[in-house]
This record gives structure tokens, C-alpha cells and sequence, in this order.
């Protein structure tokens, strides 16, 4: 298990070398010269004097990637130009509240998808099985960022019954909190419902035609408790897994769904970030966003290989 | 006469891509699928036409009107008619849609195929470029490459083209080096052929049918991610009408004009939707199994 880890740890090495070589050279492409850029509209030429020095524009590119990843180790990930912060300050302020907002989408994607691909592999070829299908297309086919303004309409504008927009923070009122997330999250958590939905289907199909379950049935076993206890068990392993990769969207997801319910998050630091100019927030999250995905990728191996050994030996 | 005519049926019969053509067809939600991307095709070719009015041309005595016989889909903000901006958006998402693809395709298929086909070093090279950009996810890497770009429209397309790229490289590196295995290639290149004229000559020809799945599937994230990066403003700029800036005007106004919302939303619903039941339907009609 331990040389599982380590080969698989020096595996991420490089790409975390390339993404970081890949996140730095996005400044390249701002034409003319940066600091002009990155000064804003003032141009003030103490400003951009200190950002030649800052940033090192005077040296070759090698060189001033050097300075830049020299800073990133150390945990420096650059100032907010607009703001005068820390970028790191800034995502770990903002971070939480889209974390928040992902656990519920993804405990709403759970209790969706999961039962949905159930049924619809027990059921498979009947009006459940087209009916989960159609659910999941719909899924994967809604705009998230329109599906939320519907929801808007029909919920707070109609019906009065949710706020359209803002955020409460859990610690000073829970009601208000969930009330201000479960629209966002709902809005979220669709898309990878219908993805766990067809995951969960193509696993249980597998799995129920297995040996072990044919075995299960011909010892008398209740059919609820084969699919329950011994099917999903099984075919569950791929699926939770599967949630790691499902970060990305999220984080996609929350950028516009955090836009929509104006909810002060990662999602909207990024947006604000790109308004704004303010390139060191945008290297920022692009990095730690990459950065966590890889990581939680190389979690999700790791947790892998522990419950299923075959992964280990291959 | 009919000996003759026999053989002739036989060959029609045997053609790879009308048989293809025929299997996805016969599939009713991809035979709708294709109706529906085909009309929106000819919405967005002949728009100029379609449209009752100009696009961008405001009127202030019909601002935010609701639906009605004079505008079906009502007016916006500032006296707008909505189906005509639906109409026109039709072309910046199908553009989008299909010369992100052909971006990503263009540079994904060449490079995935010199690192399957060469391997060693180039694939290593190669396979870790793109697992960085996989790593980064797809919007927020188009967004940031949009940001550093500048908004517009061709900037969002290359910028969902770039993020969309690595899916390509990756799946045609796979597909070469299932091919490269088989006797046929193998043939080939015992016969003296010169690695390129293997790769492009006798490869490539056999990893279309996923390449075109996934050009498919691909075409319909792109709609959803020109229409995203449109509503945040960094796609196409106003007046010019896209699906995605309808929906980020119509947000501010839910409360008294709805429709602004809901048509701008339904055809990005129904074109992304279409792309996904082709793009299915293509996996099946192209999958031997289903022969």
C-alpha cells in the first residue's frame, strides 16, 4: 500500500509542475507590458515601478516563474491589486461558504441520483427506467445558471416562500443559512445527480448480473435485501469515489450558481476577480482550484486501493 | 436483371455510413434530436429573415411588454423584441458550439496521435501537459483564459476551445494506441510505410466513430459554456444578442418581466439536449453490438 502511495504521489509531481507552469504563463498572453495592464487605468508610474520590481518583469521568463513558485511554496499566492489583500487571505475568507454550498449539492446529488439509478437498473426497460433516463438528460442539459433563475421565479417571486438572493452564515442564524442555500444547492447538486444517476445504473446492471447475486437470489434472499445489502454495497465503491471528480464541477457550477443567488463565495471572488482586473486573484483560484482537484483525485486512488486490493497490485 | 441489381443493393447496403446514418435514425429521441439541431441550423442561417425585427433596434414605448400578438416572446428592457434576439442568438451559440469543437479537434486529434503513435518521451510529455490541464476545471479555466484574453465572443470560443482540448488529446492518445496493436497497422508498417503516412493513412481513419461521439457531446458543453461565460459577460458583448447575456439582463427583471428569461432558457435547454440525445444515439448506431 505504502509503494502505492508514493508511486502515485510521484506521479502528480509533474502535473502539478505544468499546471503551475501552465497558471503563470496565463499572464503571457495580457498584451503589451503587464504592469501597465495590472496598474488599472491610473497608470500610476510608482505603481507600475513596483510591480516591475515585485514581479520581476525585468528577467527572463524561467527566471520570474522561478520567483513565482519560490512564493506559492511558501504560501504566498500574490496581492489582490483592487482589494490590497493577501490572495491567500482572500480564498480562505470565501472558501467555506462555497464549501458549505457543495456538501448540500452534493448530499442532494447523493439523494437523487443514487436512489434513481436503483430503480432504474431493478426496473430497467420499464416506464421507471425511461422516466429516470429522461431525469437524467434533463439533468445534464439545464443550463445551471437558468435553472436557478427559474426557481427564483417560481419560489421567491410566486410563492414567496424562499429569499432570491444573499447569504446567511450558519453560526448566526441556521434557518435563514439553509433557507438562503437550498435553492443554490438544489441548482448545483442536478447536474451531478444525473451523473451519479447513470453511474449508479451501470454499476447495479453489472453488479446484478454477477455470481454472488445470482447466488444471493438462489438461496432465498429477499430480493429487497439483494439489492439493497449485497448489489449496492458493491456498486457503490465506483460511485463514491466518482464524487472526487465531480469537484471540478462543483467549483464550474458554483461560479454561476454563486453569480445568480449573489451568494459571497469562491465562485463570485473569481468573477469579481475577472471585472476587476485583478489578475493575482484569478492565477490564485485557478491554482488552488487545481491544486484541490488533484489532491482530492489522488484521495480518491488512495481510498480506492484500500477498499478494492486488486487496484493496488495492478 | 435482378443478378445485376442484387449485387448493386449489396454494396448500398454495405455502406459503413448509411448504415450508421440508418441505426441512429431509427433511435426515435436521436431521429428528434437531429429535427431539432437542423431546424435551429436553419433559424440561425436564415435569421435575418425568420426574425420580425431587428435585433438591436430599441423602442422605449414597448419596453419590457408582455408576450403578444405584435411580439410573441414579448420585449425587453428597453423595448427589444425577445424572439428576434432568440433568433439572432441562435448563431453566436451555434458558432460557439461548433468552432470551439473544431479548435479543440484541430489541435486534440494531431497532438493525442503523435503522442500515442510515437509514445516513449513525446507521451509522457504529452499525457502530463494534459493531465495539468485537466486538472484545471473546464469553466473556471475558461473563464480565466477569457479574462487574460479580454471578452468577446472569439475570445470565449477560443477559450472553450483551449479548456475542451485535452479531452481530445487524451481520447484520440487512447484510441491510437488500441489501434497501433492491431494486425492491419501492423501490416503496414512491415511493408516499409513511413510512420506518418501509417499514422494518418491507417490510424486515424479508424478512431473517428469516438472521436465523433465525443464531438457530439462535446458541441453541447460548448453551448452551455458560451452561454455561461455570455451571462457573466466575458462572451458575447451587448447589443449583440446571445442566449447567455439574455439571461443575465433577464435576471434583474424576474419579478415583472419573466419572459425574458424563460425563452433565452428553453432554447439553450432544447439545443444543448438534442446535442446530448445525438451524441448518445451516435455512441449506439457507431457500437458494433448494436449492429
Amino acid at each position: 500500500m505504502t509503494t502505492f502511495i508514493i508511486r502515485r504521489i510521484a506521479t502528480i509531481v509533474p502535473t502539478l509542475i505544468f499546471v503551475s507552469l501552465l497558471i503563470f504563463a496565463l499572464q503571457q498572453l495580457l498584451p503589451g507590458d503587464p504592469a501597465m495592464i495590472l496598474a488599472g487605468e491610473e497608470r500610476d508610474p510608482t505603481v507600475i515601478a513596483h510591480l516591475h520590481e515585485t514581479m520581476h518583469l525585468d528577467e527572463p521568463f524561467p527566471v520570474r516563474y522561478l520567483y513565482w513558485v519560490r512564493g506559492v511554496l511558501r504560501g504566498d499566492l500574490g496581492e489582490s491589486l483592487r482589494l490590497q489583500q493577501p490572495v491567500r487571505g482572500l480564498i480562505a475568507d470565501k472558501l467555506p461558504v462555497t464549501l458549505e454550498l457543495a456538501c448540500i449539492a452534493i448530499v442532494i446529488a447523493l439523494a437523487i441520483g443514487i436512489p434513481a439509478g436503483v430503480v432504474s437498473a431493478v426496473k430497467r426497460g420499464t416506464a421507471w427506467d425511461y422516466g429516470a433516463n429522461v431525469v437524467a438528460l434533463w439533468g445534464l442539459s439545464t443550463p445551471n445558471f437558468w435553472l436557478g433563475i427559474m426557481l427564483i421565479l417560481l419560489f421567491s417571486v410566486t410563492l414567496g416562500w424562499l429569499p432570491a438572493s444573499g447569504y446567511v452564515s450558519p453560526f448566526e442564524d441556521w434557518r435563514a443559512n439553509l433557507a438562503s442555500m437550498i435553492m443554490p444547492a438544489f441548482v448545483l447538486g442536478n447536474a451531478i445527480a444525473a451523473v451519479l444517476m447513470r453511474h449508479t445504473r451501470s454499476a447495479m446492471l453489472q453488479v446484478l448480473s454477477s455470481d454472488y447475486v445470482r447466488t444471493a437470489r438462489a438461496k432465498g434472499v429477499l430480493e429487497r435485501d439483494v439489492v439493497l445489502k449485497h448489489a449496492l454495497r458493491n456498486a457503490l465503491i465506483p460511485i463514491i469515489t466518482l464524487g472526487a471528480l465531480e469537484f471540478g464541477t462543483l467549483l464550474s457550477g458554483a461560479v454561476l450558481t454563486e453569480q445568480v443567488f449573489t451568494i459571497p463565495g469562491f465562485g463570485k471572488l473569481i468573477v469579481d476577480a475577472v471585472f476587476n482586473r485583478d489578475y493575482a486573484v484569478v492565477q490564485g483560484v485557478v491554482l488552488f482550484t487545481a491544486t484541490a482537484y488533484i489532491l482530492l483525485n489522488l484521495l480518491a486512488d488512495v481510498a480506492y486501493a484500500v477498499v478494492n486490493p486488486r487496484i493496488r497490485v495492478q | 436483371m435482378t443478378r445485376q441489381a442484387l449485387p448493386e443493393q449489396a454494396a448500398k447496403r454495405a455502406t459503413p455510413r448509411s448504415a450508421v446514418m440508418r441505426r441512429l435514425l431509427r433511435r426515435p429521441s436521436a431521429a428528434i434530436g437531429v429535427a431539432v439541431i437542423a431546424g435551429f441550423v436553419v433559424v440561425a442561417l436564415g435569421a435575418s429573415v425568420i426574425a420580425p425585427y431587428d435585433p438591436i433596434a430599441t423602442s422605449f414605448s414597448t419596453v419590457r411588454k408582455a408576450p403578444n400578438i405584435a411580439h410573441w416572446f414579448g420585449t425587453d428592457e428597453i423595448g427589444r423584441d425577445v424572439l428576434s434576439r432568440v433568433v439572432f442568438g441562435a448563431r453566436a451559440s451555434l458558432l460557439a458550439g461548433v468552432v470551439s469543437v473544431l479548435i479543440s479537434i484541430s489541435v486534440g486529434v494531431p497532438v493525442g496521435l503523435l503522442a500515442g503513435y510515437a509514445g516513449g518521451m513525446t507521451d509522457m510529455l504529452i499525457s502530463r501537459v494534459t493531465d495539468a490541464l485537466l486538472a484545471c476545471p473546464f469553466l473556471i479555466l475558461a473563464i480565466a483564459l477569457a479574462a487574460f484574453l479580454g471578452p468577446s465572443l472569439t475570445n470565449a470560443m477560443i477559450a472553450i476551445g483551449i479548456s475542451a482540448t485535452p479531452v481530445f488529446i487524451r481520447l484520440t492518445r487512447g484510441t491510437t494506441l488500441a489501434v497501433k496493436a492491431e494486425e492491419f497497422v501492423l501490416a503496414a508498417r512491415a511493408i516499409g510505410n513511413a510512420p506518418w503516412r501509417v499514422a494518418i493513412r491507417h490510424v486515424l481513419p479508424n478512431i473517428v466513430p469516438p472521436l465523433l461521439v465525443q464531438a457530439t457531446l462535446a458541441i453541447a458543453a460548448a453551448v452551455i459554456a458560451e452561454a455561461s461565460l455570455s451571462f457573466l459577460g466575458l462572451g458575447q458583448q451587448p447589443p449583440q444578442p446571445s442566449w447567455g447575456s439574455m439571461l443575465n439582463t433577464a435576471k434583474n427583471y424576474i419579478d415583472n418581466a419573466p419572459w425574458m428569461a424563460i425563452w433565452p432558457g428553453v432554447s439553450i435547454f432544447l439545443l444543448v439536449l438534442s446535442f446530448n440525445v445525438v451524441g448518445d444515439g451516435l455512441r449506439d448506431a457507431l457500437d458494433p453490438r448494436y449492429a
